[in-house]
This record gives structure tokens, C-alpha cells and sequence, in this order.
């Protein structure tokens, strides 16, 4: 009786998966998709805890799992509630390494059951692919998760190997030919679990480190998606309906997903694994050398050029994130319309460091939702612009990706800033962007630049236009 | 190969149910505006922290040190995943909720 009502529970939990990951496709219902896929979520986890039962025998060591509970529950609140907007898109990659990691340690678990019932190499060799896979994946999710946090937090930088992709490519062979080889009994020593727990990490470490920070948000797609298989590994392990069905609709929705965000940025999956975006391309830059020279522009000259304008436009970057401003840009928007003069933001798909994440931060500091405009509605308002205001970005109004073959951002939609009449851009300095690749619209004749933190650089801004 | 044959045959079931998820996955990605490719990520990474459940069984059965210690762990960090991913899925989604019309 109690494995039926467990059975009706999973049943719920995967039912509530798939409506959750519908709802969260639409922006009216993505809140209440969210809350249903935790419920359903929530009484699974109940569910095991008090009803699970393996030839006959329930759970026991009920301490140690709610203790394990309780400790994760309270830091993942405190770290959550506690992340800053900005830190958003590495706070997803840290959370996804957990999975990952808890993927790789069920596997260790289970393989230390067989090798201490009998001889491992006794065991099904499906079950132990089952086991291997868990653990190669898990493990490959964990380390390349952390790497890929710690590169979005600017810990690490990017490393490229001579023959990186040889040596990745033959390091993954390697991996896969111990696991089968272990799998069908070649191996008698259970040590050879560690070797291939060790040689999964170092691959998941080598597989992150080469690609640039400006794809980081479609290798965390990808990774969350290898976690989701990993979970569905542990569905086959325990013959568990809900890990599996989770594991996989997170596995395949996941890959879409990347493959969809690949698109927004006009990238194919194969180019960001191996193209060295950003990470290999400086030689590349040398090219086509820009020519002309910058132009300052002072701040009372700039609220002045703002305030006799029809329509403005800001384009806001992780520049803008970075320093805080998002209020700050709020109330220039605000001086400004009290002016007289139309205001809308210019949003880039990839503005922030992940898609959508600009309209997450920006709403937090009240913008109203449909001031936001979408690249696409905005690129042909540029042409009866007056003034488009860039706010700490860079590539995504680099004139590079239409005009030169030879940049690595080549073929990347853009916005198209320069059709405006004048641009002024608020930068900190002459410092690249995330690419790592010049900007010509700075030499752009049309265009000023001007210097500064970007926080303090508007608030002077939004004085200054009251004062006229 | 017969090892194989066996075991999708065995497992007839879980193998239709893996093909079948793999284009409701799909499915249900398709169309969805890139402003909320973030928040889904970040929720069907809450998702896939469902291998919780495999962390519970291993620490409900644990009965030497290594598999607590192990099981333990493996808790923890599930946890982690879960609520975390929830919580921030779920802050994220607060730029819907006073939407103007």
C-alpha cells in the first residue's frame, strides 16, 4: 500500500515538473510555474523520506537526513536570498554544480555497495554503466560549473592549452573507454572508480576553461542540461520514476534551450565549443586597425544635447549593473520625460551577461515593463533618434559584427546605435569589452564619449538637467 | 550486445518514457521569448536537483561510514540545488508581477 500512494506521489511531482517548465515559458504565468514545480517538488522529497521501502525495509537515519536537509535548506535561502542581482547568472552555474556534484557522490555510493557485496566485476555491466555514466557526468557538471562560476565572478580567467580541443577530445575518449572497459570487467581493482572520477573532473575543468565569458550563459545551459541526464542515471539506478522523468525533461529541454540561446546570438554550438570566443581571438583583432580619434564630451554639454531632443534612447550593459545605477538611470529617465522628451530603453538580447537578465534588473528598480523594447522593435527607431545613450556596453553596439568578417563577433545581431544622430557613451574607460575586442563606434565622428563611473557619471547627469 | 538487448528489453518502459520526455522537453521550450531564457534556466535547474531523492535513499540505507559520511554530503548538496534554484528562480520572477498595463 505504501510503495501505491509513493507511486501516485512521483506521478504528481513529474506531473507538476512539466506544467512548471510550461509555465514558465509565459511571463504571466512564470511565478506560478515556478511555485507549482517546488510543491511537486516538495512531496516527492516527503514522499521518500517516509514512504520509500526496498525488499521490505524502509528508510532509516532519519537524523542525518533531515539534518542534511535542514543544513542545505538554510544555506541555499541565506545564498539565494542574499546574491545581488548582478551575481544572478553565477549563482545558477554554483546551484547547478551542486546537483551535479550529488549526482557523482550517489554513484560513488552505490559502486562502493556492489564492491563490498562481492567482486564488483560480478555486477550487470549495464548497472555499472548506469553507475559509471552518473559519475563521468555529475562530475563533469560539478567542475565545469564551478570553473564557469568562477569566471563569471572574474576568479578566473580564461586559459587556452596548446591543442586544447586534441586533448579534450582524447582525455573524454579516455574516460569513455576505462568506464566501458570497467563496465565489462577488465579492470579487478574498484580503484579504478577514482581514477575515473579524478580524470571527469580534470575533464570538466578542461572542457570550461578555453571558452570566453561572454558564452558562459550557453555553457551553463549546456551543463544544467548534463546534470539533468545525471539525475535521470540515478532514476535508472533506483528504477525511480520521478528522477527520471525530472532528469530527462531538464536534459532535453535544457539542450533546446542552449541551441535557442545559440541563436539569439547568432552562434552555432559548435563555434562557441571550439571557435575560443573571446579567450583565443586577440590575434584576430590586429586585422583592421581603426583609425580616427575619440572625442570627449562634457557632462553639462550632454545634459543639454538630452533635453533639447525628441527621443532618447539608453542602451544599459553590465556596466550599468556593475556600478548600481539601474535607480539612478530610472530617475534620469524620469527628469527627462518631465522634459518633455520620449525615453525607451534599447535592450540586446545578451545585455547583462545572460538573456533577459537586464529586464531582471531593471525592473527592480521600478522601469516600467513596456519602456523595455526588444533589439528587433528597436533597431529601425534608431534612425529618428536623437540621442542614443550607451551606459556601460560594449560589444553588443559594435559596429564590427556587420562590418568586419574577421571579428570574432562577426554575424552577431547588434543594435544599430550609429544610425542615430548622436551617441554618447558612458564608459569607465578605453578598456575592451567583455570580447575583448576594439569598439569603432567610439571613432565614430557622431559620436562622445564620456568618462567615468557610471553611477556617478548619471547622478551628475540628472543635476545638471534639473539646473537648466 | 546481448547484455544490451536484454536490458532494453527489461526495461522497456523506462525507455519509452525517456523518448517520450525527450520531445516534451522540446516541446515545451519552443517559443519562449528570450526575456525569460534566464528564469527557465535557472527553474529546470531547480528541477534536475530531483536527484535529491537518490541522495535520500542512499542516506536512508547507509549503514557504514563511508556511505553516510558520503549520503550525508550528497543531502546537503542536493538540497542545496533545489531550494536554491527555487529561491532564485523565484526572485528573478519578481519583475513579472507588477506588470503595467
Amino acid at each position: 500500500m505504501q510503495q501505491h500512494i509513493l507511486n501516485i506521489i512521483y506521478m504528481l511531482g513529474s506531473v507538476s515538473f512539466i506544467f512548471g517548465i510550461k509555465m514558465l515559458g509565459k511571463p504571466e504565468s512564470a511565478k506560478k510555474g515556478n511555485l507549482i514545480a517546488a510543491v511537486g517538488m516538495g512531496i516527492a522529497i516527503i514522499g521518500t523520506i517516509f514512504l520509500y521501502e526496498s525488499n521490505g525495509k524502509g528508510l532509516t537515519n532519519y537524523p542525518w537526513i533531515f539534518g542534511g536537509l535542514i543544513v542545505g535548506t538554510v544555506i541555499g535561502t541565506l545564498m539565494a536570498k542574499k546574491v545581488k542581482m548582478t551575481g544572478m547568472p553565477q549563482m545558477v552555474s554554483f546551484f547547478n554544480g551542486m546537483g551535479g556534484a550529488c549526482a557523482a557522490l550517489i554513484s560513488l555510493v552505490e559502486f562502493n555497495h556492489l564492491s563490498h557485496e562481492a567482486d564488483f566485476t560480478d555486477a550487470e555491466p549495464t548497472h555499472l554503466i548506469i553507475i559509471f555514466l552518473g559519475l563521468v557526468i555529475g562530475s563533469i557538471s560539478f567542475a565545469g560549473s564551478m570553473i564557469a562560476y568562477g569566471k563569471l565572478d572574474e576568479k578566473i580567467k580564461d586559459k587556452t592549452l596548446p591543442l586544447q580541443q586534441v586533448i579534450n577530445i582524447g582525455l573524454l575518449l579516455v574516460i569513455l573507454g576505462i568506464a566501458g572497459a570497467a563496465s565489462f570487467g577488465f579492470f579487478d581493482t574498484p580503484n579504478v572508480l577514482f581514477l575515473i572520477l579524478g580524470l571527469s573532473l580534470l575533464y570538466g575543468v578542461l572542457f570550461v576553461m578555453p571558452i570566453g565569458g561572454a558564452d558562459m550563459p550557453v555553457v551553463i545551459s549546456l551543463l544544467n542540461s548534463f546534470t539533468g541526464v545525471a539525475a535521470a542515471m540515478g532514476g535508472f539506478l533506483y528504477d525511480n520514476k520521478v528522477m527520471l522523468f525530472g532528469g530527462i525533461l531538464v536534459g532535453s529541454a535544457g539542450t533546446l534551450l542552449t541551441v535557442v540561446m545559440c541563436k539569439a546570438m547568432n552562434r552555432s554550438l559548435t563555434n562557441v565549443l571550439i571557435g575560443n570566443f573571446g579567450g583565443g581571438s586577440k590575434s584576430t583583432g590586429e586585422s583592421k586597425s581603426i583609425s580616427g580619434s575619440i572625442r570627449e564630451v562634457s557632462i553639462s554639454d550632454a545634459a543639454v544635447l538630452m533635453k533639447y531632443s525628441k527621443k532618447v534612447v539608453i542602451v544599459p550593459g553590465y556596466g550599468l549593473a556593475v556600478a548600481q545605477a539601474q535607480h539612478v538611470c530610472h530617475e534620469l529617465e524620469q527628469t527627462l520625460e518631465e522634459e518633455g522628451v520620449e525615453v525607451k530603453y534599447a535592450i540586446h538580447p545578451v545585455a547583462g551577461r545572460m538573456p533577459g537578465h537586464m529586464n531582471v534588473l531593471l525592473a527592480e528598480s521600478n522601469v516600467s515593463y513596456d519602456k523595455l523594447v526588444e533589439m528587433d522593435d528597436i533597431n529601425p527607431e534608431f534612425k529618428t533618434t536623437d540621442v542614443v545613450l550607451i551606459v556601460g556596453a560594449n560589444d553588443v553596439v559594435n559596429p564590427a559584427a556587420k562590418t568586419d568578417p574577421s571579428s570574432p563577433i562577426y554575424g552577431m545581431p547588434i543594435l544599430s546605435v550609429e544610425d542615430a544622430a548622436h551617441t554618447i557613451v558612458m564608459k569607465r574607460s578605453m578598456k575592451a569589452g567583455y570580447a575583448g575586442i576594439e569598439n569603432e563606434l567610439f571613432y565614430n565622428p557622431k559620436n562622445r564619449m564620456l568618462f567615468g563611473d557610471a553611477k556617478k557619471t548619471l547622478t551628475e547627469l540628472v543635476s545638471e538637467l534639473k539646473n537648466i | 550486445m546481448e547484455t544490451f538487448i536484454t536490458f532494453l528489453s527489461e526495461n522497456q518502459l523506462m525507455v519509452y518514457l525517456v523518448i517520450l520526455m525527450i520531445f516534451l522537453g522540446i516541446e515545451l521550450i519552443e517559443k519562449v521569448p528570450s526575456v525569460l531564457h534566464t528564469p527557465l534556466m535557472s527553474g529546470a535547474n531547480a528541477i534536475h536537483g530531483v536527484v535529491i531523492i537518490g541522495a535520500i535513499i542512499i542516506m536512508g540505507q547507509a549503514d557504514n561510514i563511508y556511505a553516510t559520511v558520503l549520503g550525508f554530503i550528497a543531502v546537503v548538496l542536493g538540497t542545496l540545488n533545489v531550494v536554491g534554484g527555487f529561491v532564485v528562480t523565484d526572485r528573478m520572477l519578481e519583475m513579472f508581477k507588477k506588470k503595467k498595463k
